[in-house]
């Protein structure tokens, strides 16, 4: 499950916490049926739902969907994913529109409890009121689980959700959508899906010691569960520039010939996305490469005739023996083949925390169904051979300098497996 | 144990051809077929084909059929060791090999049980009353105041006499009765227990026991490297750098056949690599678009039987139910790939196969290497579990290829994943229709099923049906395909519905043209079969506002269907369920091939609309096999089919673009995983003493699928009529309403 | 000459350093547990224990094995001699074809040594990697049980 990087709490405003509006008669509403809701507006909400990824943070795998008990785990504590089924005493089932709309803006529950910002508010404010009747019609017609949700477990101050209210105030902004008419319908809506019901800046924007976004830098690259979370804009580490065909692709089914195949927490932003519309898609994918401006196109790395060192020589000796054999151009024996390393993103990261996940963990698709999949070398390959295979393969993105630190990097991916 | 050890021991001594094809072996012979005889005595006749005894009162028991994983050896065993009043320890199985059993065509279509273990039963008995028959006369008292036991006959005054005493001379050359005596059911001590196998504890421990653990001395390595699709032609092929690497013995090309040898495995592996990339192919888009497949298929041109029609009056106003069902290419998929080992030594060919007919296979590997068939001799080995015709019979020939040019060197040829996964023949896709009228009492009054489908069966005995007899210079034509005629049918297996229906008519539209290469998979046309007329049955129950058990026992004449759909019921507590939000229940009913065995099943699954993911929680089967000689063994069979066809069901389809076959490995063809395997499968059998044997290995697979339909359906209302249902397919399915 | 220590014993092999480790086992060495399945680690076919991990032995060059510990179904027991989880197997007559249990018993002996009493999930997750195409999970399932709850592993 992919952690929303977390959104905190605030210190500061202890004393901020005014009087809430309360959702009047709330025990006595019945859920409302669900002939009541449009089928059109239930299956427009339905790709709505797969841009926001709903299910990455309220569907536990294996178990019933969107009856939350995902587990984030926060540089604060750990934050379950809530039960969000139309469901009266542990999910949504009393919420009018409105109460939804009010919790979707502003991160309030009907009751006036505050919710805490891993569930992105911070992003959805920015959405139309057609898009929230469609995401409410959805979210309403969907089977009732009767499934309390775990109790959160965060160390004080953070587990004060009053607080919250004074993180509001000190973190959002008026609006940060960029819009610019001259830029086209498209553009304007990926930009909106992006920064709004998307809410890609929750990883992939760099965050404050509080959780939020930092002003200024969104989409410049941030993390989710301890994998990098790649920038999406000018700074994209791709040694070759995305185009708008091949993001559509990665979006669609994870799997980008020349880039990245998705792994980790992306895994399960992209199998909700395989639901999103044709068209939300495509201008996702168009705004992005926008933002990305042409980066990439560096050039690639060729291992120099005498490795530099010994470190790197054994990892050279480890690639040749343990990944050649499927990395190596012109091999296209198991479907599809495997990814031609220098391309690999990852190698490209500013740290090695994806590429550790992805030699450690390897990439298995949902279960199921179809995708690539690559094995996981944890046990298989000890630390020590790790680390020298990823001081190599390092040494494939020419430009970049080499990573620091790998042991215990190493040592903290594979302890958390 | 001793079997295994026996068999270890064989192997081992029969790496050397020229004692047995020095050996005149009537008794392999078919000759003086009678029809009157039962099960595979019809075909092999004399006692001595199935038993001989030898004068330390060694007793080697000859079966035609191959352990495929389904516990045959055990099960044989048993028999014999019943009526020949024998230690099963003490007998030693001979199965499928062409210079020692009978001819018993294919281990297929659960039939190994009525065909095998029902002339063994008869044999074994034959031969007790034969050497009980020579003892009373050598010790001069009647028959009948003998008795048996261990291998030994006793007689009232204590006298004893052996097996090996009494089998001199040609005793037991002498055809076989048609009535035998049995042990009686109350008497019996051996068969009709749950025996542990006697294969498995060399599988759990590391023993020699697949076709890939043999090992001979000078035994080299081999590899196949394949066109990367089935109409790609060779342009051009650099053997000369990989036929200069230190490592490789030789490099064997012939047409579209390329193969290469090696001493070690991992070394030949390589070098098939290298060879795989100095190759140059054209290729032509020659598949049918995936995603209109089941237009494509529609399309082509048809034969159309009648295989069942029977007129009744048509209710007026009768309340009309039509829907079409679907079904991929799906694979067999065998977790460990195909191989083979083969040798040629003084003119002569031995193949070491897991092919499922070593008759069949020797016949078309004759044709293949232009020999005469005595000059061929295929001994079954086990392999990975087939579920049908999948690449051993290929691989047997690739391995027989290459031997030919490496004379007196055994070679083994492994597929490697991918050759397996685009390579074996599949399952055929499919389409069906089906329509009903029914009366004012909702019950039907008129049924229609249509089917379409290519053939079930490619298997050899032709070179023609071989791979490599395809793809080698002087290519074979693939025999004319043709459908397999009722009642055991093919495409149309399972086709006529068993229910009582006053109107029926069914058509099997045969499709002889062959976009994918396809031939026999677990149950045939049955998966599909039972699957569309079980969802359908719901369908109509849904139509007639009716229970779906009390519908189908409404319509259902068949005692023992209705004993085992009962059964299934109340196992279930089908009328005390409780509904639970996301969760729905199904049941489903076939007699496998309308004459084999019967089972019925009722199911629970838990649906998540959202995530398209279907959990079995629940699977209660009753099942009646007939008379039942290894309950645990059975059980084994059934539980295996359910998963095995939930896996089908819920998430295999064979990939492929407008060339190739894309699914080249258990990625992009994923089949059930332990997490989503269903929580909890009880099996309940009804034994049937006395009964003949009724084949149970593929009487699960369209029970299960056409369940997970019913259940399915109920959980969410949704009617789901293109397999697989996949997580994808029903996310898709769901998000449309 | 590359040295490994397989089931207890110190061998040497004569093989390419990239060779797999299954090859070792199996061509050099003469062991048949480990099976060749996907190649691609994929399967679980080729599962053995390098120290107290399973791996995919198809992935991992012989030269990675280093001074680790390799252990294969042989090592558990013999055929007239089956270990504690062997004779679980052959008590819940947990095999049909049998191609994919050595490597299942490799991958659920590892998990019984790091957890002796792991639930029906636990077992579930941890043989998630081993691919069985028989439909034999059910009783594989009870048998990794059996010889939990005995506590012989």
């Amino acid at each position: 499950m992919p952690a929303r990087a977390l959104l905190a709490i605030s210190f500061a405003a202890l004393l901020w916490n005014c009087a809430l509006p309360v959702s009047r008669n709330l025990e006595e509403r019945q859920p409302p049926a669900k002939s009541a809701f449009d089928p059109a507006l239930v299956r427009r909400g339905a790709e709505l739902a797969a841009v926001g990824d709903c299910a990455g943070c309220h569907t536990r795998q294996g178990s019933a969907p969107f009856a939350g008990g995902v587990p984030l785990r926060t540089p604060f504590g750990t934050i379950y994913g809530t039960n969000i089924t139309p469901e009266p005493e542990t999910g949504l089932g009393r919420w009018t529109q409105a109460d939804f709309d009010r919790a979707m803006r502003e991160g309030l529950a009907p009751d006036g409890r505050h919710l805490y910002p891993a569930f992105p508010y911070p992003y959805f404010r920015h959405l139309t009121d057609e898009d929230l009747r469609a995401l409410y019609a959805f979210v309403m017609t969907r089977d009732p689980v009767r499934s309390p949700p775990p109790r959160n477990d965060l160390a004080f101050p953070f587990n004060i959700r009053p607080l919250v209210a004074g993180w509001n105030q000190l973190y959002l902004g008026k609006d940060d959508v960029p819009r610019d008419a001259a830029k086209g319908t498209e553009w304007n809506r990926g930009a909106y899906l992006v920064h709004g019901l998307g809410h890609c800046g929750a990883c992939h924007s760099p965050r404050t010691a509080l959780g939020a976004e930092k002003r200024g830098e969104a989409l410049s690259g941030g993390e989710a569960e301890d994998w990098y979370a790649p920038a999406l804009n000018r700074a994209s580490p791709s040694p070759l520039a995305w185009t708008k065909e091949d993001l559509v692709t990665y979006l669609r089914t994870g799997i980008a010939e020349h880039h990245a195949i998705a792994a980790g927490p992306m895994q399960t932003v992209i199998a909700q996305l395989s639901g999103a519309s044709e068209a939300d898609l495509a201008a996702i994918a168009g705004y992005i490469v926008s933002m990305m401006d042409g980066a990439g196109a560096r050039p690639l790395g060729a291992m120099p005739e005498a490795p530099q060192d010994e470190r790197t020589a054994m990892g050279r000796r480890i690639y040749e023996e343990t990944c050649a054999s499927c990395h190596d151009s012109g091999r296209t024996l198991s479907s599809g083949g495997a990814l031609q390393l220098p391309l690999a993103v990852a190698l490209h990261d500013p740290d090695p925390r994806s590429l550790i996940h992805l030699i450690l963990e390897g990439v298995q698709p949902p279960p199921g169904e179809p995708g690539r999949s690559m094995p996981g070398y944890a046990g298989a390959l000890t630390k020590e051979q790790v680390v020298a295979l990823l001081a190599y393969l390092r040494t494939l993105a020419a430009e970049a300098p080499p990573w620091k630190d790998l042991d215990p990097a190493v040592e903290r991916a594979g302890a958390g497996r | 144990m001793i079997a295994r050890e026996s068999r270890r021991r064989f192997l081992r001594e029969t790496g050397a051809l020229v004692a047995f094809f020095s050996l005149p072996c009537p008794r392999a012979q078919s000759q003086g077929a009678s029809k009157a005889l039962p099960g595979s005595l019809k075909g092999s006749p004399y006692l001595d084909a199935w038993i001989r005894i030898d004068r330390e009162g060694k007793v080697t028991l000859f079966t035609g059929k191959a352990e495929l994983g389904q516990g045959i050896k055990t099960a044989l065993l048993q028999l014999a060791a019943e009526e020949l009043a024998v230690p099963l320890e003490r007998i030693e199985l001979v199965t499928a090999d062409t210079a020692l059993t009978p001819n018993e065509g294919y281990t297929s279509g659960s039939r190994s049980m009525q065909d095998s273990g029902t002339a063994i039963r008869h044999a074994a008995a034959q031969v007790r009353a034969l050497l009980v028959a020579q003892a009373a006369q050598r010790l001069g008292v009647s028959a009948e105041s003998l008795s048996v036991s261990m291998g030994s006959i006793h007689a009232l005054d204590g006298r004893t006499l052996q097996y090996g005493e009494l089998v001199a001379g040609q005793v037991l050359h002498v055809q076989a009765e048609e009535r035998s005596a049995f042990v009686e059911p109350g008497k019996r001590v051996i068969a009709g227990k749950s025996l542990r196998r006697v294969d498995i504890p060399a599988k759990v421990a590391g023993g020699v026991a697949y076709v890939h653990d043999l090992r001979f001395p000078g035994m080299v390595h081999a590899r196949i490297v394949r066109p990367p699709s089935a109409s790609a032609t060779l342009v051009a092929l650099d053997a000369s750098e990989v036929e200069r690497m230190p490592t490789v013995l030789k490099v064997v090309r012939d047409g579209r056949f390329i193969g290469v040898i090696a001493e070690r495995e991992y070394e030949c592996i390589r070098a098939a690599r290298s060879l795989a990339a100095r190759a140059k192919w054209e290729e032509s888009a020659s598949l049918p678009p995936r995603a209109h497949l089941y237009d494509a298929l529609l399309r082509l041109p048809a034969e159309d039987h009648v295989i069942a029609e029977s007129a009744a009056a048509s209710p007026a106003g009768g309340k009309q139910v039509r829907a079409e069902y679907r079904r991929p290419y799906q694979m067999h998929a065998a977790i460990g790939p195909s191989c083979a080992v083969a040798e040629l030594k003084d003119g002569k060919y031995t193949v070491w196969t897991h092919s499922q007919g070593v008759y069949p296979l020797r016949d078309a590997l004759a044709e293949l290497l232009a020999v005469p068939k005595e000059a061929v001799r295929c001994i079954h080995a086990e392999g990975s579990g087939c579920y049908g015709h999948n690449g051993a019979d290929d691989v047997a020939a690739d391995a027989a290829l290459l031997a030919r040019s490496l004379p007196g060197r055994p070679v083994r040829v492994q597929w490697m994943r991918e050759d397996e996964h685009a390579w074996e023949p599949f399952g055929a896709a499919m389409v069906s229709r089906a329509n009903a009228v029914l009366d004012a009492s909702g019950t039907v009054a008129q049924f229609e099923y249509e089917v379409w489908s290519n053939t079930h069966s490619t298997r050899p005995g032709k070179a023609g049906n071989l791979l490599a007899g395809l793809h080698v210079a002087k290519s074979f034509e693939p025999p004319a395909p043709r459908p397999i005629p009722q009642p055991e049918g093919g495409g149309d297996r399972n086709a006529i519905p068993l229910y009582a229906f006053p109107g029926v008519r069914v058509v099997h539209r045969f499709i002889p043209q062959m976009p994918l290469r396809v031939s026999a998979l677990r149950g045939l046309g049955a998966y599909m079969n039972v699957f569309s007329l079980e969802s359908f049955m719901d369908e109509l129950t849904l139509a007639a506002g009716a229970d779906p058990v009390e519908y189908r026992l409404r319509h259902l004449r068949d005692a023992r269907g209705r004993e085992v759909i009962r059964l299934a019921a109340e196992k279930f507590g089908w009328s005390t369920w409780q509904r639970r939000p996301r969760a729905g229940r199904g049941f489903a009913f076939a007699r496998y091939k309308n004459l084999a065995g019967y089972l019925a099943l009722a199911m629970e699954v838990e649906v998540g609309r959202d995530t398209g993911a279907v959990q079995i929680s629940r699977v209660v089967a009753a099942a009646d096999s007939g008379e039942i000689v290894n309950p645990d063994g059975l059980r084994n069979q059934i539980e295996g089919g359910i998963v095995q066809s939930a896996s089908w069901t819920l998430s295999e389809e064979v990939a492929f673009d407008d060339t190739r076959i894309t699914s080249r490995d258990w990625a992009a063809y994923p089949i059930l995983r332990f997490p989503a395997v269903p929580r909890s499968i009880e099996v309940h059998l009804v034994d049937r003493p006395g009964q003949p044997f009724l084949g149970t290995g593929e009487v699960a697979q369209g029970p299960t699928a056409a369940c997970i339909a019913n259940a399915l359906a109920d959980a969410t209302g949704m009617r789901v009529r293109e397999l697989p249902f996949s997580p994808p397919r029903l996310r898709r399915l769901f998000a449309a309403g | 000459m590359i040295t490994l220590k397989v089931n207890g014993r110190e061998v040497s092999v004569d093989a390419d350093p990239a060779t797999p480790l299954l090859y070792v086992l199996r061509d050099h060495l003469k062991l048949n547990g480990a099976k060749f399945g996907c190649g691609l680690g994929q399967c679980g076919a080729c599962t053995v224990m390098l120290d107290s991990e399973a791996v995919f032995s198809c992935v991992v060059p012989v030269s990675a094995v280093g001074k680790r510990a390799v252990k294969t179904v042989e090592g558990l027991g013999t055929p007239e001699n089956p270990g504690p989880l062997q004779q679980a197997f052959i008590e819940e007559q947990a095999a049909q074809c049998g191609y994919c249990i050595a490597g299942m018993i490799m991958r659920a002996q590892a998990l019984l040594e790091r957890s002796p009493s792991p639930t029906e999930d636990d077992i579930r997750a941890a043989l998630a990697p081993n691919l069985c195409r028989c439909g034999t999970h059910m009783r594989i399932l009870r048998a990794v049980k059996r010889a939990s709850d005995k506590g012989s592993a």
